[in-house]
């Protein structure tokens, strides 16, 4: 897969193509903090995966004896306020936190995709149109924007999903609608144009494998900012529901009970920097190697 | 022979400001005219040169033939249709016949396909799936002799005459019946622009194409085609049979293109009409004839009074109101 992430535009990243895949794992390889990103989300995908099966209590069975407790060998991070084992709560939060990351980042990339490459190759008044969208959803600020959401639909796991989702479209559409306007006029879609191809047939097939490398490292690196506005919208009691564990809810319950007992803080606050560290990690030494070009702004 | 390609008064604009800017600035025209007022015949089986500078509107006249640029006034008519009007749907079909090949051979294939994807993706555009997509690849890369090995690689894996020749048997891919080859040989060295253009010739033989070759290589033009036209600023300024434009240029403009390709003998005397200036900005077309400007011989009558087309010799027409009256020295 990595092999197909470089981008043409760029005639380094043309010149890393010819090495091939092997060329390109071994740069992969020579990058400590890169290495370190790659262990790091592999280590966090595979908890999440295997939560039911690492947990070693369900996510939400108390243990009324053991109210806020240190850690112990049977509570290996301790217990929280109604006796639940932070551990398990940690690692199936994990599977929420990644699993709006997964949908998010996918539906938002899916549509940023389209909306841009029409955006770019369609009419004047129709890139006109989508880029003062584009713009004025950008505008808003995220989380006073969620606020009001949340107000008015009630806090739930969709409805964050459709927040994150629809301020992260037009960071997406924006850079493929660069992309596809300097490769609109380039000879190649003239060609097709010329040979009959139509609108959808050039997007998908002439333009789409030209923009989406970049973009793939685009979303490695944004995992993390939805991880952590779910974590915060949690925090703050307009995200997922209780009893649903998440990050943002432990950290928000070791906040109301700092007094008694560190460690919910520190079991809510590490998994979220280490999730944190390693997708920004990856993501830059994927976008070191593949387009040096791509700086995000 | 019937005419294949009937081109009849064409006018090409491109608008050079949105339609507020002009509105505050107060320019009347915000367009500039990239062909202007063009009329050729084509009949099947010729080759037709188009010859001119860079900006002389030679490349946009190809495009708006296969409506790749919208033409504003006159009329295509390709086999009897006119192609004008059509919407892209309706264009589809005439595009099978009328293929392009263009300027770049690498850029112009699609980066991300093998050769055997960019030669087959005709056929997947035009629905005929029920081909030997594989069959038909192998038939196409052999007329421009290529074979199989090529199937697998990518555009920039390809040498510009390999990028080239794939580029014609992507052109030849729907059988058509005529093929607007826009600078065929550009960025090739002379030895892979002699393969080309041998292959082109010996696929007209074969196949009985019709092209439209667009260039600023004269002896190109010279080698391959039966007619020529010399275009500047978006008109036609001559036009005849290759021999004879070359052996007696009427118009100055003709004349000072042929004098200033390289002549390999030393020992040769020739009459030289050096330009000077530049071409004009085509926002600001000059009054009268267009060349005036940069003529030795333009005269008053040259800065008000647009020359018509006036018949020189059967089939030779020149756009000048003193066309070159004395034989040049070196008529051959």
């Amino acid at each position: 897969m990595p092999a197909q992430l470089s981008d043409t535009l760029t005639t380094p990243a043309a010149a890393l193509r010819r090495e091939g895949f092997l060329g390109q794992a071994q740069r992969f390889s020579r990058d400590p903090l890169g290495m370190l990103g790659l262990i790091l989300v592999t280590l966090i995908i595979l908890a999440a995966i295997f939560a039911d099966i690492l947990a070693p209590y369900g996510p939400a069975a108390i243990d009324v004896k053991a109210r806020l407790a240190a850690p112990t060998f049977e509570h290996p991070l301790g217990t929280d306020q109604l006796g639940r084992d932070v551990l398990s709560r940690v690692l199936y939060g994990g599977r929420i936190a990644l699993e709006v990351a997964l949908v998010c980042i996918s539906v938002s990339l899916g549509l940023g995709l389209v909306l841009g490459m029409l955006a770019g190759y369609g009419p004047r008044w129709l890139d006109n149109a989508l880029i003062l969208i584009f713009d004025a959803v950008r505008s808003f600020p995220v989380i006073m924007f969620a606020l009001a959401v949340v107000t008015l639909v009630g806090p739930s796991l969709e409805t964050i999903e459709l927040i994150i989702i629809v301020t992260s479209i037009p960071g997406y559409a924006r850079i493929v609608r660069t992309q596809t306007l300097s490769l609109k006029n380039n000879e190649f879609i003239l060609a097709e144009r010329s040979l009959g191809a139509g609108i959808w047939r050039v997007l998908s097939v002439h333009i789409m494998p030209n923009v989406i490398g970049p973009l793939l490292i685009l979303a490695s690196m944004d995992v993390p900012v939805v991880v952590t506005i779910e974590a915060g919208l949690s925090f703050l009691g307009l995200g997922v529901r209780p009893p649903t564990p998440s990050w943002g809810s432990i950290l928000n319950d070791g906040y109301a009970f700092i007094r008694n007992t560190p460690w919910l803080v520190i079991a809510g606050g590490v998994p979220l920097i280490l999730t944190t560290l390693g997708f920004t990690f990856l993501g830059e030494a994927l976008r070191d190697i593949f387009d040096p070009k791509l700086r995000k702004g | 022979m019937a005419e294949l390609l009937t081109v009849q008064d064409l006018v090409v604009r491109f608008r050079t400001m949105g339609l507020f800017k002009a509105l505050v600035r107060g320019v009347r025209d915000p367009f500039i005219d990239a062909v202007l007022g063009v009329s050729f015949a084509m009949k099947s089986g010729e080759t037709f040169g188009l010859v001119g500078e860079s900006g002389s509107g030679k490349t946009t006249l190809g495009r708006a033939i296969n409506g790749l640029v919208t033409a504003q006034a006159g009329s295509i008519r390709f086999d009897g249709q006119e192609v004008l009007d059509l919407g892209e749907k309706a264009l589809k079909p005439i595009r099978r016949d009328v293929a392009m090949m263009f300027q770049d051979p690498v850029a112009s294939l699609s980066p991300r396909l093998t050769v055997r994807s960019l030669l087959t993706e005709p056929f997947r555009i035009h629905g005929l799936h029920d081909r030997d997509l594989n069959g038909e690849a192998r038939r196409l890369l052999g007329l421009v002799g290529l074979n199989e090995s090529f199937f697998g690689r990518y555009p920039h894996e390809l040498s510009g005459g390999q990028a080239r020749r794939v580029g014609v048997a992507r052109a030849l891919s729907l059988s058509p019946k005529l093929i607007i080859a826009d600078e065929p040989t550009a960025g090739l060295d002379v030895s892979v622009q002699g393969e080309v253009l041998n292959l082109m010739a010996r696929l007209q033989r074969e196949l009985g194409l019709t092209y439209l070759v667009i260039t600023h290589n004269l002896p190109v033009i010279r080698h391959i085609s039966d007619r020529i036209a010399i275009m500047y600023l978006g008109r036609f300024v001559e036009t005849g049979p290759t021999g004879t434009v070359f052996r007696r240029p009427y118009h100055p403009y003709t004349k000072a293109l042929i004098a200033a390709v390289p002549e390999p003998d030393p020992d040769r005397r020739r009459e030289i009409i050096k330009l000077t200036g530049e071409v004009p900005s085509l926002a600001k077309r000059p009054k009268g004839c267009e060349f005036h400007t940069r003529c030795p011989f333009a005269q008053v009558k040259c800065r008000t009074e647009t020359p018509q087309p006036q018949q020189m010799a059967d089939g030779h027409w020149v756009r000048c109101h003193f066309p070159l009256a004395a034989p040049t020295a070196d008529a051959a």
